[in-house]
């Protein structure tokens, strides 16, 4: 972790988000009324979360980082995810088919 | 409900382990990683904190990526602040415990008395197993070393996709055969392709951050009327 130190970023996450949280009961309900405002806040977490995904899998720093162990990790995930199992399983089988692989 | 809520507690312990794994491979100690379940108290956001420092993001790219991730709890306090009812104290203990799964299980319940029921109990067991879950994590895999050796990195990019997975198929059942799910996948299509273009291109944390605006082409494309309509919400 390189600038800032990590109880910065801790504790100015902390209260960010608890401020957000609290906003929602302590604000005026006219200032949340704009339907276009709700309906990007509800599908920002959908984009942020397929790029996070995409950062993840293939992102080493600032260059493409092709790693089959890993990329195979993810994809028999996917697959749990698609055969809708339990969160614990989707993340030990990818889990385990990339340690695996590097195993080999 | 009580054992519904418990249950959805445990089913959050396995994420908060992976969670605690991830924030102590990205550089936090597991006491920093401890006070942010303890405080910050939204997953999600959480994660892509971690996620975003381990890739060698600033310190902002990974605050401003969280805010807008922990924005949707914003909705949730509104849906659940004629539910609760609650005054004085109890709202600043109401708005650490409005996360996504405490306002489900509320939204789900039939009755009013039902609701509040549901969401303190899931509250409070999701706040006992992540936060315990949390500290299982963070010391294990620092007792563990390499993360890359038990496939932490695939572990996390499955994780997110598992929590995305939900919203796409939720979409659907919102309103079958209209739009909603098709603006949700591409909404989430066009994020992915914007990071994945930016990767060489911008700073680490700049393509997560950036894929929101892939946000405002794909929804604002003559459906944001037809789905903000009022009522519509889940």
């Amino acid at each position: 972790m390189t600038g800032t130190s990590g109880w910065t970023i801790v504790l100015l996450s902390a209260a960010g988000c608890y401020a957000l949280k609290l906003a929602g009961y302590a604000m005026p309900q006219r200032w949340f009324d704009h339907p276009r405002l709700r309906r990007l806040i509800e599908l920002m977490p959908v984009a942020l979360l397929a790029a996070l995904i995409v950062v993840e899998a293939v992102a080493g720093g600032r260059h493409y980082d092709w790693d089959a162990a890993r990329l195979a990790g993810v994809a028999v995930g996917a697959v749990a995810v698609w055969r809708r199992a339990p969160f614990i399983v989707v993340v030990v089988v990818a889990a385990a088919t990339a340690a695996l692989l590097r195993q080999l | 409900m009580v054992r519904d809520s418990l249950g959805v507690g445990i089913a959050v312990g396995a994420y908060g382990v992976a969670f605690g794994a991830a924030s102590v491979a990205a550089g936090f100690t597991p006491a920093q990683t401890s006070v942010s379940s303890l405080l910050t108290f939204t997953g999600g956001t959480q994660f892509a904190i971690a996620g975003v420092i381990a890739g060698g993001g600033t310190a902002a790219a990974a605050l401003s990526g969280g805010y807008l991730l922990g924005a949707r709890n914003t909705l949730y306090a509104l849906r659940m602040r004629p539910m609760l009812g609650v005054r004085g104290w109890r709202v600043l203990l109401a708005a650490l415990f409005t996360i996504d799964e405490s306002t489900a299980m509320a939204l789900g319940q039939r009755r009013a008395s039902l609701s509040r029921v549901a969401f303190w109990w899931t509250a409070a067991s999701v706040y006992l197993f992540w936060n315990l879950a949390t500290v299982l994590g963070a010391v294990g895999a620092q007792a563990l070393g390499n993360p890359e050796r038990f496939g932490l990195d695939a572990a996390i990019p499955a994780a997110f996709l598992a929590l995305l997975a939900p919203r796409l198929r939720r979409a659907a059942a919102d309103s079958p055969g209209a739009g909603a799910v098709g603006v949700s996948r591409r909404v989430a299509l066009a994020g992915a392709l914007i990071a994945l273009a930016l990767i060489p291109l911008t700073p680490p944390g700049i393509p997560v951050l950036a894929a929101c605006a892939g946000l405002a082409f794909a929804a604002d494309v003559g459906t944001v009327r037809r789905l903000g309509r009022p009522g519509r919400r889940r």
